[in-house]
This record gives C-alpha cells, sequence and structure tokens, in this order.
C-alpha cells in the first residue's frame, strides 16, 4: 500500500508502453493516461497519512513525500485535462509521448520520497531522460527545427548539471562514507562549516537548481519553454520543480541548522539574481512562453528565500508558494494552449481583444497573470508575503526589500499581458471555442487560486506538520 | 483588545463589505441587460440602506472602534479578521456606501457593451474600498487595498476613453510600485509588535529611525494615492480616460484612501516621525495647492480641470492633517467628504454632457446654459461648492482647515491662500464659458429624469454641510482628539528626550 501510488503509475506506463506498439491508439492512450494521473491522486491522498521505509530503507514514505506526490498528480491531471489533444505533437508519437509523461511523473514520484543519493539520482534521471525525449517531439513548424535546438540544449545542460551533482554526492560519500540520508544528516551536521561540506552541498544543489531554474543554471530555459510544445512547456513548467523543491528541503535539511550561514548566503545571492535577471529579461519578451519562462526564473529565485530562512515555518512557505505557483502557472498555460490554434507558439499580440474572444480565457489569464504578479487577493501574493515576513524575521532587509521592488518590476510585463488581452481590439482575430471540460478546468483554476490565497491557514499548517517529521 | 468594541449578534460591518461581492456573484448568471442594471442598482441601494444604522447607533462619546468584529484568520502569523470603525472612517464609510448607487445610476446610459462585468467591477470595488476603511488589521487592509487594482484597472482599460491603455497601466503601475515598500513596512511593525492588528502597533515605542523609514514606506504609498504633487501624473490621465463611474470613484473614493492612511497609520503609529517631517509635508501641500490651481488654470478639457482641481483641494486636506491640531483636522476630514462630493458630481455633470456631445472640451460647451438650464444650474452650483463659495460645503472645510493652518503656522497658512483665489478663478472660467459665451446648443435635450435624480443627492449633501455642517463634525470629534492625543505624547516624550542629554 505504501508504494501504491508509484506501482499503479509503473504498471500503467507498462499499458501505455503496450499501447504505443500499435497504431492509432491515441485516444485510448489519453484516456487511459488521464484515468492513471486520476487514480494516482486518490491513491497519494489515502497514502497522505502513512509513513514507513521500503528497499532497505532506500525509500521513505511520509506525509511530507504523499503531499508533494499528491500536487505532482494533480498536475499531471491538470496538463491532461486541458491539453490532451497534444496539438503540438507529432501525430505517430503521440502514445509514447504520454507514456513519457507517465514515466516522468513516476521519476518525480520516486525522486520526493528518495532518501538515498543513489536511488535519488536514479528517480531524478527517470523523470529528466523522459522529458528530454518529449521535447523534441513536437512538430516541426516551418522547418526550423526549433523543437531539436531546445531538445540538445536541455540535455546538454541537463547532463552537466546533473555531472555536477555526482560530483556533490561523490564528496558527501567520501566524508560521510554512507549515501543514507538518516545517516548523513548527523554525520553532515558535524561537518557543516567545513569548507568541503559547503562545496559538496553547492554542487548538490546545482542539480535541482537546474530543474528548479535557478540562476546561474536556467540558460536551458528560455530556449526550451519556446521549441518545445505547449503541453510539453506547461509540464515542464511547473511538475519537475515540485521535486526539485521537495529535494531542496532535504539538502537544506543536512546544513540546518548549524554551519548554515554560507549556504545561507549562497541562497540568499542565487535568489536576487534569479529576481533580477528573470524579471529584467521577462520586460522585453513577446512570445508569452519565453516570458513565462523568465517569469519562472525570478520565481525561483523567491522560493530559495523560504529555504534560506533554515526553519521549518520557511520551509512550509516554500512548499505552499511552489504549490501556489504551479497552479498560477497552469491557469497561464492553459489559456496559451486553447488560444494557440493548432499547437503553434502564442505570442503576447496573439492575446488582442481575448476578452471577446473567450471571456472565460480572459478572465482566467488575468486570475493567473495577476497572482503570478502577486497582486492580493490571489495566492501569488499570500506566498509572496509569507517568504517576506519569514526572511525578514532572520533579519534580511536588504533581501526583503530587493525581493519587493521586484514585484514592483515584474507587474509591468504581466500587466502587459492582461492589458493586451482586455484593452486592445481582437481586430481579426478568430474567436477560440471553449468546450465544457476546459470550462470547469478554468474555474476550478480560478477557485484554487482565491482559496489558496484566501484561506492558507490549513494548507500552511499542513505543510508544516509534515516538514517537522521529514526525517 | 480594549480597543475594540465588539459587535454583540448581527455582523453589521461584514454585511455591508460583503453585500456587493455577493451581489457581483449573482450577477454573474443575470441575463439581459436592464436585469443586470437594475439589479446592481438594487444592490448597491441595499448596502446604502443597511449602512444608515452605522451612524444612528455610533457611540460618539468614545474613540474605540465600535461596531467590530475579531475572526482568527491565520494564526500562525497571527493575523486576524478584524473590522470596525471610528469618527475618523465613520463617514467615509458613508460617502462610499451612498455615492455607489449614484455611480451606477450615472452609468445606466453610458455604458453601451458589457455592462455585466462593468457592474460586477464597480461591486467589487466597494467591496474592496469599504473593507480598506473598516479594516483593523494590516494585511486585510493591504489585501484589499492591493485587490482593488484589477477592477479599477478593468474600468479604466475596458471602457475608457482613446488613450485608455496609458492611463490604465500608468495608474496601475504607480499605485502598485508605491504600495510594495508599504508591505515592508507593515512587515517591519509585525516584527516589532507581534500582531498585524494596527491599533496595537499604535502609540508604541519604536526608535525615531524606525519611524522615520517606517513614516517614509507609508508617505510614498499614501501620497501617490492622494495624490500630492509630484506623484500626482497619473491622476489627470487616468481621470481623463475613466468612464464616468470610474473617475467619481477615483475623486470621491479612491484620492481619500490616502489621506485616510495618513490619519489612520502615519500619525499614530509613527507621531516621532510625523513631527520631524510633517512641516515638508505641509511645503508639499502648499506646493500640491499652488500647482494644482495653476494647472487647472489652463485646461481645455473639463475633466482635466476638475482633476487637477483635485490635487488642489487634497492639498488642503493634507495640510490640515499635518497642522495636528483639531480644527485642521476635522476640517481636513470634512474637506474629504467634501471633496468626494463635490467633485463626484462635477464629474457626473461632465459624464453627463459627454454623452450628449461627445467632447470634454469647455469650447464645445459654450453657452450651453440657453439649452440646458437645469444642467446648468447643477453645474453652477457644485462649481461653487468647488470654489468653496459661503453656504457650502467646502467652505466649512476649508474654513476650518485655514483657521487651524493660522493658528499654528501664519506663513504655511499665507501661502496657501492664493489657492483658494485660484479655485475661484478656474471655476469662475469654467461657468463663463459654458454659462455666458458662444452661441449654445439647441440640438441638445436638458437632463432627464434619471440623471436628475442622481445629481439632486449630492446637492443636498452640499447644502446640508454646507449650512448645518454639525452632524458630520459631531462624530469625528472624539476620534480626532485621541488622534491628538496620540501624537502629544510623542511630542512630550520627544521634548523630554531632549532635556534630558
Amino acid at each position: 500500500m505504501l508504494f501504491a501510488p508509484e506501482l499503479l503509475m509503473l504498471i500503467g506506463s507498462l499499458v501505455l508502453f503496450c499501447l504505443s506498439l500499435g497504431q492509432g491508439k491515441v485516444n485510448l492512450a489519453r484516456y487511459a493516461s488521464l484515468v492513471l494521473a486520476i487514480a494516482s491522486c486518490f491513491l497519494s491522498l489515502a497514502t497522505l497519512q502513512m509513513s514507513g521505509n521500503l528497499f532497505y530503507d532506500a525509500y521513505h514514505i511520509d506525509t511530507f513525500s504523499q503531499l508533494f506526490k499528491l500536487a505532482i498528480s494533480i498536475g499531471l491531471v491538470i496538463v491532461l485535462l486541458f491539453s490532451g489533444e497534444l496539438k503540438g505533437v507529432d501525430d505517430r508519437l503521440r502514445p509514447e509521448y504520454f507514456l513519457f509523461m507517465i514515466l516522468s511523473t513516476l521519476g518525480l514520484m520516486m525522486l520526493v520520497s528518495s532518501v538515498e543519493l543513489l536511488t535519488l539520482f536514479i528517480a531524478l534521471e527517470l523523470s529528466s531522460y523522459s522529458l528530454y525525449l518529449m521535447v523534441p517531439m513536437r512538430d516541426d513548424h516551418g522547418g526550423m527545427k526549433m523543437q531539436m535546438e531546445a531538445a540538445i540544449k536541455y540535455i546538454l545542460f541537463g547532463v552537466v548539471a546533473t555531472g555536477t551533482m555526482l560530483y556533490g554526492m561523490s564528496f558527501i560519500f567520501g566524508m560521510t562514507g554512507t549515501t543514507y540520508f538518516s545517516e548523513l544528516v548527523p554525520k553532515m551536521h558535524e561537518l557543516a562549516s567545513t569548507p568541503t561540506a559547503l562545496l559538496a552541498i553547492a554542487l548538490f544543489m546545482s542539480g535541482f537548481f537546474y530543474k528548479l531554474a535557478v540562476f546561474p543554471f536556467h540558460f536551458w530555459v528560455p530556449d526550451v519553454y519556446q521549441g518545445a510544445s505547449n503541453a510539453t512547456t506547461a509540464f515542464i513548467a511547473s511538475v519537475p520543480k515540485l521535486g526539485a523543491v521537495a529535494i531542496l528541503i532535504r539538502i537544506t535539511t543536512l546544513v540546518a541548522p548549524t554551519g548554515g550561514e554560507a549556504v545561507v548566503n549562497m541562497l540568499m545571492i542565487l535568489a536576487v539574481c534569479s529576481m533580477f535577471y528573470g524579471n529584467l529579461c521577462a520586460l522585453v519578451q513577446k512570445d508569452i512562453k519565453r516570458m513565462l519562462g523568465f517569469s519562472g526564473i525570478s520565481h525561483a529565485g523567491f522560493v530559495l528565500l523560504g529555504l534560506l530562512t533554515l526553519k521549518d515555518t520557511g520551509y512550509a512557505t516554500s512548499m505552499y508558494y511552489i504549490a501556489g505557483y504551479v497552479v498560477m502557472n497552469l491557469a497561464c498555460f492553459l489559456v496559451i494552449c486553447k488560444v494557440s490554434k493548432n499547437g503553434e507558439n502564442v505570442s503576447i499580440d496573439d492575446m488582442s481583444g481575448l476578452y471577446k474572444r473567450a471571456p472565460i480565457l480572459a478572465l482566467t489569464l488575468l486570475v493567473g497573470m495577476m497572482a503570478l504578479a502577486g497582486i492580493p487577493p490571489f495566492v501569488g501574493f499570500m506566498g509572496k508575503f509569507m517568504l517576506l515576513t519569514g526572511a525578514l524575521r532572520d533579519g534580511h532587509l536588504a533581501l526583503v526589500i530587493l525581493a519587493a521592488l521586484n514585484t514592483a518590476i515584474a507587474i509591468y510585463y504581466y500587466l502587459s499581458v492582461v492589458r493586451v488581452a482586455f484593452c486592445s481590439p481582437p481586430e481579426d482575430r478568430p474567436d477560440v471555442p471553449v468546450d465544457l471540460t476546459t470550462r470547469c478546468v478554468s474555474i476550478a483554476l480560478i477557485a484554487v487560486i482565491i482559496f489558496m490565497g484566501v484561506a492558507p491557514k490549513q494548507l500552511l499548517a499542513f505543510a508544516e506538520t509534515a516538514v517537522r517529521n521529514i526525517f | 483588545m480594549d480597543f475594540l468594541i465588539l459587535n454583540e449578534g448581527f455582523p453589521l460591518l461584514s454585511t455591508i463589505v460583503f453585500l456587493p461581492l455577493a451581489g457581483a456573484l449573482v450577477l454573474l448568471f443575470l441575463p439581459g441587460e436592464n436585469v443586470q442594471r437594475i439589479w446592481a442598482m438594487a444592490v448597491t441601494s441595499v448596502t446604502a440602506v443597511i449602512s444608515l444604522p452605522l451612524y444612528s447607533r455610533f457611540d460618539l462619546t468614545t474613540a474605540k472602534y465600535q461596531f467590530g468584529e475579531h475572526v482568527s484568520w491565520i494564526p500562525s502569523l497571527n493575523i486576524n479578521y478584524t473590522l470596525g470603525i471610528d469618527g475618523i472612517s465613520l463617514l467615509l464609510v458613508l460617502l462610499t456606501t451612498l455615492i455607489m448607487p449614484l455611480c451606477v445610476l450615472g452609468s445606466w446610459t453610458y455604458i453601451k457593451t458589457r455592462i455585466k462585468e462593468f457592474m460586477i467591477c464597480l461591486m467589487i470595488m466597494e467591496t474592496a474600498m469599504l473593507g480598506v476603511f473598516m479594516a483593523l488589521d494590516f494585511v486585510l487592509f493591504y489585501i484589499l487595498w492591493e485587490a482593488m487594482l484589477i477592477p479599477m484597472y478593468l474600468l479604466i482599460g475596458v471602457w475608457g476613453g482613446p488613450r485608455k491603455i496609458y492611463a490604465s497601466i500608468k495608474f496601475f503601475l504607480y499605485t502598485l510600485a508605491g504600495s510594495v515598500m508599504l508591505l515592508v513596512a507593515i512587515i517591519a511593525l509585525y516584527l516589532k509588535n507581534g500582531s498585524f492588528s494596527i491599533p496595537m502597533m499604535m502609540g508604541q515605542d519604536y526608535s525615531s529611525t524606525f519611524q522615520i523609514w517606517v513614516f517614509l514606506a507609508f508617505f510614498l504609498a499614501f501620497a501617490i494615492k492622494v495624490p500630492m504633487f509630484p506623484f500626482h501624473t497619473w491622476l489627470p490621465a487616468a481621470h481623463v480616460e475613466a468612464p464616468t463611474a470610474g473617475s467619481v470613484i477615483l475623486a470621491s473614493i479612491l484620492l481619500k484612501m490616502g489621506t485616510y492612511g495618513f490619519l489612520r497609520f502615519c500619525l499614530p503609529i509613527t507621531p516621532l516621525a510625523t513631527l520631524t517631517l510633517g512641516p515638508y509635508v505641509l511645503w508639499m501641500s502648499v506646493v500640491a495647492i499652488l500647482y494644482g490651481g495653476f494647472t487647472a488654470l489652463a485646461q481645455s478639457d473639463m475633466k482635466k480641470l476638475i482633476a487637477y482641481s483635485s490635487v488642489g483641494h487634497m492639498g488642503f486636506v493634507t495640510l490640515g492633517i499635518f497642522f495636528l491640531n483639531k480644527q485642521g483636522m476635522e476640517g481636513a476630514i470634512l474637506q474629504m467628504i467634501n471633496h468626494g462630493v463635490t467633485t463626484g458630481a462635477l464629474f457626473l455633470c461632465v459624464g453627463m454632457m459627454y454623452e450628449r456631445t461627445h467632447s470634454r472640451e469647455i469650447a464645445d460647451h459654450s453657452g450651453i446654459a440657453q439649452n440646458l438650464p437645469i444642467f446648468v444650474s447643477f453645474l453652477t452650483i457644485f462649481s461653487l461648492s468647488s470654489l468653496a463659495f459661503p453656504a457650502t460645503n467646502s467652505f466649512v472645510g476649508e474654513f476650518l482647515v485655514l483657521a487651524g493652518a493660522f493658528s499654528v503656522n501664519k506663513i504655511i497658512a499665507g501661502a496657501a491662500i492664493p489657492g483658494a483665489i485660484l479655485a475661484a478663478a478656474y471655476m469662475m472660467r469654467l461657468l463663463q464659458h459654458v454659462l455666458f459665451r458662444g452661441p449654445g446648443r439647441p440640438d441638445l435635450a436638458d437632463l432627464n429624469i434619471r440623471e436628475i435624480a442622481t445629481l439632486a443627492p449630492f446637492l443636498c449633501f452640499v447644502f446640508w454641510i454646507g449650512l448645518a455642517p454639525e452632524p458630520f463634525l459631531n462624530v469625528m470629534h472624539t476620534s480626532v482628539e485621541y488622534l491628538i492625543q496620540q501624537v502629544d505624547v510623542a511630542k512630550t516624550a520627544q521634548i523630554a528626550m531632549n532635556i534630558v542629554p
């Protein structure tokens, strides 16, 4: 039972593999993966309060991991619901596409439960390699081979980041002689202030900074976001970041609470650089996916604000923030996927007059963008507010002021999308058809964004208990 | 919790705040444009009616916050849902609830497209604005303060004039940029107190450097909202491009939030900084009065003229606040209400003309007195009120402000006097054109019943406040005295500090 969500995904991926062998099973594969994702939501929910160890203690189930699995499954469900028809993906490859999407999710679910370095590495690679394959599966628009360029960039940067991470792991193993987190934590606490340990932690973290797109591991972001199909980008931009935050929290506990000063400084610098770099670059983007990519970099910087407090509350806030980020990001990607007629990229101008062409999508875009910008009463505001409160409580005044300034910078580009959608005439752009599913998903996303922003009490308390019992 | 008188039984304040929001949600499902208009009218009117008991049941003898409600919201950070009103916010709440139905009525035919969405935006605005005046928890305040940017942005950006995109973005960016530092200040105050409760932040012993920083963060946010010179540049653009109801809301209520912020936060939370930096604010107010007056004198667009006159009038309000005496402050609060009534009415007048002529140029309305006697009578009275003619509302407010000013600092008070003369000059210039110049416009119809019904309540208040201001001043005496006492405590402490070397 403890392994149920992963086991389900594993069996599911085998089924999908069989489906992908034949021809013309696209719809079957689509609904199979949707059913899988929904079932895994329920299984994660059912195992939420359980805890235990599996596979010679390399695999740990607790509220923390199950909470992340739940979030990952929900993210997958939403992505499948609004981009299930895979408009931008090559027809012949669609069943395989679903297979890799499920496999990648499986990897992420295993990642958040791994408490042993090698298990963690394997889980990460399972998720990453599936993603590497999903990127080039896009239709070739205009013979530009954009998707190939993106895929190559993604895999090259990914491999370098993984290598760096392995190098860090080897240091950790060398210093402590173990690969199990439960044994690592006390040993690392003793060593935490030594330069080698810091180097090891920094290298280890870089693998996940890459996933989360923290400066300076962000180089893949704009091109991959632009080059991959809309559905792939929606997935890459949201779900893997959950896994990255989960592991970053685990790694941070290796140094906390003693000897964390150097790590805190490092995280602080990375946070500030990410925020400024992401926001300033996003200001000039024309392609909306690229813009969201840069905005994702700045949001990654915000997530680090919670980690660098080295406190349970801070970790819980980061969890809350990244969960909120996934929801608001998906709301924006839903609109992108729907506005894009045949899976082509959407420029900001393509949103012109959206409030006349599809009011519900315009509203979703408004809520999503404003939430990303951190305007209350949406979740983006509450998350930022809590992160800033936590950081200021630790005395990082300069950091908080810089972060607040970034909120002001960021509003411009979010607003420019909203402006185009609401204030510009549609000219001769056609109406966007909206089916019932999309309508329901949109309303659900808006409701969640507002609800998480207005009533964060239970969610935060739950995240905090989960973090407190992380080991 | 000794600052709050809890309301037993029916949660009146919450009902008033959330009724418009609930109405907006219901409106989502209502078909038919007329049904939607009538529903919006009904909801805002009911809100106005149920807000009246706030006045009749208001206890004049206490400076505590009344009709209080207190519910725990996010316990881990000690954030509560706390509402309450005192003598300072009571009139602003009533101003908001009473003006909203008139906004709906005033945009009955002005808005021709997407009436449902328009009314929803108006009603969400009402909830946010009322909440800002009632919130006694800083997080609640900030959420509502920021949340209203979105509906206001849409009001200008979707239903606005030709340069709506520029105006709405400028409005949004300016206001948001101003308030990010407010957030940092709020968090800093929370970390000193362990609570986001606004009354609990007052009268604490913060160091003077801390107070100055917090004051500056507050000041930036509120000065942009007021707007004080030199932060005013978003205002003319937003006013000119906004639809009539948007302009009315902006002028009558949104601008008051800035000055309300000074009264509610700057003075009692950072009294030392207020004493140190107050004189500079006074001079800024004088500059705003003169600058607003001179610029208004040069406008040919009626909406711009009124927008710049707002800068001047709000200058009088900040002047009254920062003299820190009872007369000045009561005058300032009354002037806030007056400006809401008068300028709101003037914007409605301009909107009614715009519906007929599709122009806001003064020149296009020359001599319409011959053809539209009813309209011009209204316009004349509101213009006279705007220039603080005796027997109108603004006279009382400006008189109190200047009386307060002269008792403290004759130089600054004297410097503000030309502002009053300028007001007469630019309003007279407008009237002269509209009344006497030109051939008139025989093609235009005079006001209809609906339009008269929209303007008539404003007229009542112009004369009511002008002739018998006591009912309005009564409610604020106790709260204003308490506020001045809070500042005086800091003043005494400061003097004591200076004596002891």
